[in-house]
């Protein structure tokens, strides 16, 4: 069974666990044309490399992070969102 | 019944003949070229040499022939959609694998057993009601059962009467069954070769040249081609393929996964499948079980089987039918599905003026390999899409236009 490192619970079993598929940014509502909007909705990162993706740990309800690479299934690291807003 | 099996049958020295020519030189221009040798790929080059007179025709496949998710996929063949444009359009589908061991004359092995869907809850049986109602609506059989109509269409279940997943009922789709992946694609194969298409195995396209909007040359492993009509049906590959002509599909990649365990005498008369245990079982010609669908829940590009998925489909399977506890597993593989978000393929046009789409077939893709063939064929022959395509077109997610089928399957999506 594979395991997961949540950055608030540690290692756990990865049935625990959810994907919620890769980072977007955020488009302004305001003013995003539709066609943005569209492709805000609807495409994401599909690369074969290292992609970066939300996950959420069920029971405790904690959304975070992973860097994993989508060939080889590999987890880089995983991190809490407060690291984005600080890279901002 | 094929001709051509009954001379075998009646033949004194059962003579060895090859289907498919051996790969030839590539020619320096085709007039189609056909990216990605699997069931689609080879249906449409059958039905634009048959029907439309366009035999100058190349399939380039990067493996072996069918070698992809033709391979990889459970063989489900059905009808029971929900939105009217998808029943419309695969309601054809199913037609076609009645008629196409005749039209190929090649016994793909059709078996029209019908499929069962069993619904362990009252919110299940309450979707079951509007899906056969819209099939009803649109021609297909298929009806909502209650349980001691399941128990007489499969007399093994386990109705689990009184647990936590008592089969309360299920979607009876007659018009449902299975055929035999290899050759329908071989059969298909067969036709188009004879009629001079050319099929390039272990022919990996690299790139194009696009200039004004059209596909000029085809980049591959072995020499660039020049090309009138390009069309692209890889697959799991669709999402990379596409990005090399600078189109970018709406698509996200996931491993579905399947297994079979050992032969066992036919009892399993009809397909089975158990949306709340995402869990479908065929019993296959060969006498094997075919247990699908567990699609991984979240992105990847890899073929490997897991053990966890393995568990679950187990699971699923020695609950709806204990006594295959004892039954050994033969083999476990997985295809990748190039998955849509609104569960519906991508047909029909795209952003250049000579690239033709034919992706984003997800789990979905085995039954509609004739229908999508026959008119994608019309639509490159034509060069206008085909009325029965329209709604498919990659333009409707711009649109908000979706065709939402999801929960159309077992597969765990």
């Amino acid at each position: 069974m594979k395991i997961l490192t949540c950055p608030m619970n540690g290692p756990r079993n990865i049935t625990e666990f959810q994907s919620f598929g890769p980072l977007k940014a955020d488009p302004d509502p305001e003013t995003t044309s539709d066609q943005d909007w569209a492709r805000h909705l609807f495409r994401a990162n599909n690369t074969r490399g290292v992609i970066t993706e939300w996950w959420r740990h069920v029971p405790s309800n904690y959304f975070f992070l992973a860097e994993r690479n989508a060939t080889t299934n590999e987890v880089i690291r995983t991190f809490d969102p407060s690291e984005l807003e600080a890279a901002q | 019944m094929p001709l051509r099996l009954l001379k075998y049958g009646l033949s004194k020295d059962y003579p060895v003949t090859g289907d498919i020519p051996a790969t030839p030189d590539l020619k320096p221009s085709y007039d189609v070229v056909i990216v990605g040798g699997g069931g689609h790929g080879l249906a449409c080059a059958h039905y634009l040499s048959k029907y439309h007179g366009i035999t100058n025709v190349a399939v380039l496949e990067k493996g072996y022939l069918a070698g992809g998710n033709t391979a990889r996929n459970t063989t489900t063949i059905r009808s029971n959609y929900i939105t009217k444009e998808g029943i419309a359009f695969y309601k054809e589908g199913v037609q076609l694998y009645e008629e196409m061991s005749e039209e190929l004359d090649f016994n793909v092995m059709f078996s029209q057993r019908g499929q069962l869907t069993l619904a362990h809850t009252e919110a299940t049986l309450r979707s079951f009601h509007l899906r056969a109602e819209m099939g009803k609506h649109a021609g297909t059989n298929i009806e909502v059962v209650d349980a001691q109509a399941v128990k007489e269409l499969s007399p093994h279940l386990n109705m689990d009467e009184g647990g936590p997943l008592e089969i309360i009922g299920g979607l009876w789709h007659s018009d449902g069954g299975t055929a035999r992946h290899d050759a329908v694609a071989w059969g298909y194969a067969a036709q188009a070769s004879r009629r001079g298409v050319e099929i390039h195995q272990r022919t990996e396209v690299e790139g194009f040249d696009i200039e004004a909007g059209n596909i000029t040359k085809v980049r591959t492993n072995r020499g660039t081609i020049s090309a009138g009509q390009v069309m692209i049906a890889v697959g799991g590959m669709n999402y990379d393929m596409t990005l090399k002509a600078g189109v970018e599909l709406p698509i996200r990649c996931f491993p579905l996964q399947a297994m079979v365990t050992q032969p066992l005498k036919p009892w399993l008369h009809t397909l089975v499948s158990s949306v709340s245990l995402h869990t479908y079982l065929v019993q296959s010609s060969r006498g094997e079980i075919v247990i699908g669908g567990g699609s991984d829940p979240y992105q990847l590009y890899s073929t490997r089987s897991t053990l966890d998925m393995k568990e679950h489909l187990a699971e699923g399977a020695t609950h709806l039918f204990p006594f295959l506890h004892g039954v050994r597993l033969l083999r476990q593989w997985a295809g990748i599905t190039d998955m849509t978000p609104d569960y519906s393929p991508i047909m029909g046009a795209s952003p250049l003026k000579n690239l033709w789409l034919d992706c984003g077939w997800g789990t979905w893709g085995f039954k509609a390999t004739p229908v999508a063939g026959k008119y994608m064929a019309q639509t490159i022959a034509n060069q206008k899409v085909a009325p029965v395509l329209e709604p498919f077109t990659m333009e409707r997610f711009a649109s908000f236009d979706l065709l939402n089928e999801m929960g159309a399957t077992a597969a765990s999506h």
